[in-house]
């Protein structure tokens, strides 16, 4: 049985959620021409985006000069953001930014922003790949060897920390019938064994090696099977479990859409990923489902909020501000609070929404407002609607920002003034911090 | 309150961490709705009626009633928690140690030959530290002086071996069960949470504050509003070349409420973050200056500032009178110390405690002490032996604190012992976590723990006060 395809009508509407799922959200009339391709094709446009390009202007700092992601403070952060803003794959950039998640490193426990940023295009090269050549890939990537101890696990000095993560986080889930043991921690921490780090003189860089004789080539037993297992039995082990597929698709669809996956559809995405690990497939099914289009909303990440509206703006990164706002909003690039990743369901309490108003403010910042000079309540709540490109505002939300308005102009505020602060209100509105 | 209360139905798969989460935090803040479509809204969603704030500083006036944009000009039916007090006016602090914190570190078995067989890089030498008072085959970490300080004064419980039966090696698992109190994955609100929904006020974001960037999970609700900050005195909406903030956090707040009762979840959840921001800043006007001290805190750069500073913050709000209840934070640093163990864990622990140590001077300066206490926990303790990385791997039973002026000074459970290792060679919890929470229910908050811990009966109360 394949997964059930969304049959209603692909609106423009349709397609700005669409964007804002598998994307950062729609650019001035992209949404309207992504509808007219259809459904079909339109999941194909993100899915297979051909060659990427950066579109808009260049990255620099507050002031004027390029960005140096590799070395200054928070630059790696920029140089991400400035990505996820240009580009013209986004839905690539924002699978990059799922498996961040997935697979979450921080730069707090690595310690270099090269070795950090290299793990990022190791997840853009997957974006849509193969799961199995991730997980492989990763297992000895430089910083999740640094970050959970990878390049410390040897065979007179097991360290568990990979071992247990890459079951519980990142293929097969915790405390799940028919899981893992705690004999099977320590067993693949055995089968883990030999990466080694070594400080390159002079330099904050490492490398890394494999070293035999760091290896422990003793039997092992994971899963109930025996054998000299080495790490790259041990990734195969867990893609080959069968609590595995179960696990990717859940957790995969669940960056997409905010509801679990009828059974039906769970069984049917279990099955294209089986045929091969491969990511784009599944990825595919996810948005073509109806329940991406019929579904409820999804708070939309912090990352995603900054990203879409910059885009909306075509207003490139040109300041640090990108960073701490980050941080306040829930969501600074490279510093997830925990190898679990960052909790999406937590992006809204009273501290993030401040971080969130902010990142309106700070993106709305050189956007001048320039009413004419008798333009009505009604007309500035119109204009405002309009600089956001119309965004689908319930009936009750218009209501209070033309009470604002109006009350405002009955206090002598400046038009300008209150068309910036309705601009402000409707980033910040309900309907906008969700797509 | 059965597990079966404290679980909601729920038709998921739930063994995602991350899922869990979702629901976890949907729950969470002012009795958000879960994300599942067709559940039952939660009594007290969002606000049932108009509830807003006279800006008279330091003093929260909440105004209920209709009528257009501004609240602020509505003036009739005063109900201030702040003038007429929660609860029996006592509050808790649960500070967390996040990682697992190495309890064989902290206070260390210094006359055990095996605990020197057991950490030969990582061992501290017999002469290092001080002396624990209550039990002689202990010594505190250096870094832990402002403990060894405050427990000779007999403000520290110390509890030397907590934990719970069959534990959890994952930091994931085992946290969250602490966070909700109970050893079950499905339960999606807080232990504090739980406690804010039976007895707290379904206006008063305060009553639970989670001083952080997100929401702490112990504090999540499922009924009720709590509140996130990074600090009293971090909470303006200033806005330059726009209008005045208290209009636009008005218009906010409107905006808020008119979507409280949407049909879609996530719509519900952003409108009650903005009228929840709204009420909050309304509060907290008092520290636009700044925050003033009796003491000095720590010094400390970068992240590690915001433990003291945070604390600071929050002595400040207590004297100022604001509606508080339970209060979550975390402590400086990472604990989860599977290398590198000496140098990482002797700095965050010392900032830690010293931190904990001018907060209880600071309420003791301000006259506050007799009304909080401080409950510090890790979501376990460490392999006793090293793993050959200068560090440990995840263990079992753990050490936990109890700090005020009203705390008993006494262990709660005693040292477990390097002797008698579970079979994975961890300690073996000599107390545990969901009696210590009953009683904290019953002796500090005069509140029946069999309402908010599941089979809280099963559970031996330790005596926890003075």
């Amino acid at each position: 049985m394949a997964a059930p395809v969304f049959k209603g009508k692909f609106t423009a509407a349709a397609a700005e959620r669409l964007l804002w799922r598998a994307g950062f959200g729609p650019r001035p009339g992209e949404a309207a021409a992504l509808a007219k391709l259809g459904l079909r094709r339109a999941v194909r446009v993100l899915t297979r985006p051909g060659p990427e390009q950066l579109v808009g202007p260049a990255p620099v700092d507050d002031r004027g000069f390029p960005i140096a992601p590799f070395d200054a403070t928070g630059h790696d952060h920029l140089w991400w953001l400035d990505r996820m803003v240009r580009t013209t794959a986004p839905l690539v950039e924002r699978m990059t930014l799922n498996w961040h998640d997935w697979f979450a490193t921080s730069l707090r426990g690595v310690g270099s922003q090269r070795l950090m940023l290299q793990q990022n295009e190791l997840f853009r090269k997957y974006a849509l790949g193969s799961f199995a050549d991730l997980l492989h890939d990763v297992t000895v990537d430089g910083a999740m060897l640094h970050w959970l101890n990878g390049d410390k696990n040897a065979k007179n000095a097991p360290n568990e920390n990979y071992a247990r993560e890459l079951m519980e986080l990142f293929t097969l889930g915790a405390d799940r019938a028919g899981g893992y043991t705690e004999t099977d921690v320590r067993e693949q921490a055995r089968a883990l064994t030999g990466w080694r780090s070594t400080r390159v003189q002079g330099t904050r860089e490492y490398t890394f090696e494999y070293v035999p004789n760091r290896h422990d080539a003793g039997l092992k037993t994971v899963f109930g099977k025996s054998g000299d297992f080495a790490w790259q039995d041990s990734v195969r082990l867990c893609l080959q479990h069968p609590n595995h597929p179960s696990f990717f698709v859940t957790k995969l669809w669940s960056y997409f859409v905010p509801a679990a996956p009828p059974a039906a559809t769970q069984s049917a995405l279990e099955a294209i990923y089986r045929n091969g690990y491969q990511v784009r497939p599944v990825v595919e099914a996810i948005l073509m489902h109806p329940l991406l289009y019929t579904g409820p909303r999804m708070v939309k990440p912090p990352t995603v909020y900054a990203a879409g509206m910059l885009r909306r703006l075509g207003r490139g990164i040109d300041t640090r501000a990108w960073v701490n706002l980050g941080l306040a909003a829930g969501q600074r690039l490279f510093l997830p609070p925990n190898v679990a990743g960052w909790n999406e369901s937590r992006w809204l309490d009273t501290a993030t929404f401040r971080g969130r108003w902010y990142l309106a403010a700070t993106a709305l910042g050189k956007a001048p407002a320039s009413p004419p000079p008798n333009a009505t309540a009604e007309q500035l709540v119109s204009r405002a609607l309009g600089f956001w490109g119309r965004p689908p505002l319930g009936r009750a939300s218009r209501d209070v920002l033309t009470r604002f308005a109006k009350h405002s102009l009955a206090r002598g505020r400046s038009r300008g003034e209150v068309e910036a602060s309705l601009r402000q209100l409707i980033a910040t509105a309900p309907e906008l911090q969700t797509a | 309150m059965t597990v079966a209360d404290a679980r909601r139905a729920c038709s998921c798969s739930d063994f995602s961490r991350t899922d869990l989460f979702r629901r976890v935090a949907a729950q969470a803040g002012s009795g958000l709705p879960a994300i599942e479509p067709g559940m039952p809204t939660p009594a007290g969603t969002g606000l049932s009626r108009r509830s807003f704030l006279l800006r008279t500083a330091g003093v929260a006036v909440a105004v209920y009633g209709g009528g257009a944009l501004s609240g602020r000009l509505l003036e009739d039916g005063i109900a201030n928690a702040a003038v007429h007090g929660t609860g029996n006016g006592r509050v808790l602090v649960s500070v967390f140690l996040e990682g697992g914190i190495d309890s064989l570190n902290v206070l260390f078995p210094a006359f055990d030959g095996r605990y020197y067989d057991l950490r030969p890089q990582l061992a501290l030498k017999q002469s290092d530290g001080t002396p624990f008072a209550e039990d002689p085959r202990l010594r505190w970490h250096p870094s832990a002086a402002a403990l060894d300080t405050l427990h000779r004064e007999g403000k520290v419980s110390v509890m030397p071996g907590i934990g719970y039966d069959h534990p959890d090696k994952s930091h994931f698992t085992s946290r969250h069960y602490w966070e909700v109190g109970a050893t079950d994955a499905h339960v999606v609100t807080g232990w504090l949470g739980r406690f804010l929904d039976v007895t707290g006020s379904p206006d008063n974001p305060l009553q639970g504050l989670s001083l952080d960037n997100l929401l702490q999970p112990a504090l999540a609700t499922g009924r009720v509003p709590v509140a996130s900050l990074d600090g009293p005195d971090r909470y303006a909406y200033v806005v330059p070349k726009l209008e005045a903030e208290n209009d636009l956090l008005d218009a906010l707040a409107e905006l808020g409420r008119v979507n409280a009762k949407a049909k879609d979840p996530a719509l519900r959840q952003a409108a009650a973050a903005a009228a929840q921001a709204h009420r909050l800043r309304s509060d907290l006007h008092a520290f636009d200056g700044g925050i003033k001290s009796p003491v000095a805190y720590p010094n400390a750069s970068g992240n590690n500032a915001d433990f003291p500073r945070r604390l600071q913050g929050l002595a400040a709000m207590l004297a100022q009178g604001l509606p508080l209840r339970a209060v979550a934070l975390r402590a400086p640093g990472m604990f989860d110390t599977h290398s590198d163990q000496a140098n990482e864990l002797a700095s965050d622990l010392k900032l830690a405690a010293d931190s904990l140590l001018a907060f209880q001077r600071d309420l003791e300066a301000r006259g506050l002490a007799d009304r909080v206490l401080v409950h510090v926990w890790s979501e376990f303790g460490r392999r006793a032996k090293e793993n050959g990385s200068l560090g440990t791997d995840h263990g079992a039973a753990g050490v936990g604190f109890l700090i005020g002026s009203r705390a008993r000074g006494k262990m709660v459970g005693e040292f477990p012992g390097l002797q008698n290792l579970d079979e994975q060679g961890n300690l073996r919890p000599t107390s545990d976590f969901r009696g210590v929470y009953s009683a904290l229910f019953e002796q500090w908050f005069d509140t029946d723990a069999a309402q908010v811990i599941p089979n809280a009966s099963q559970f031996a109360r330790p005596a926890l006060l003075k």
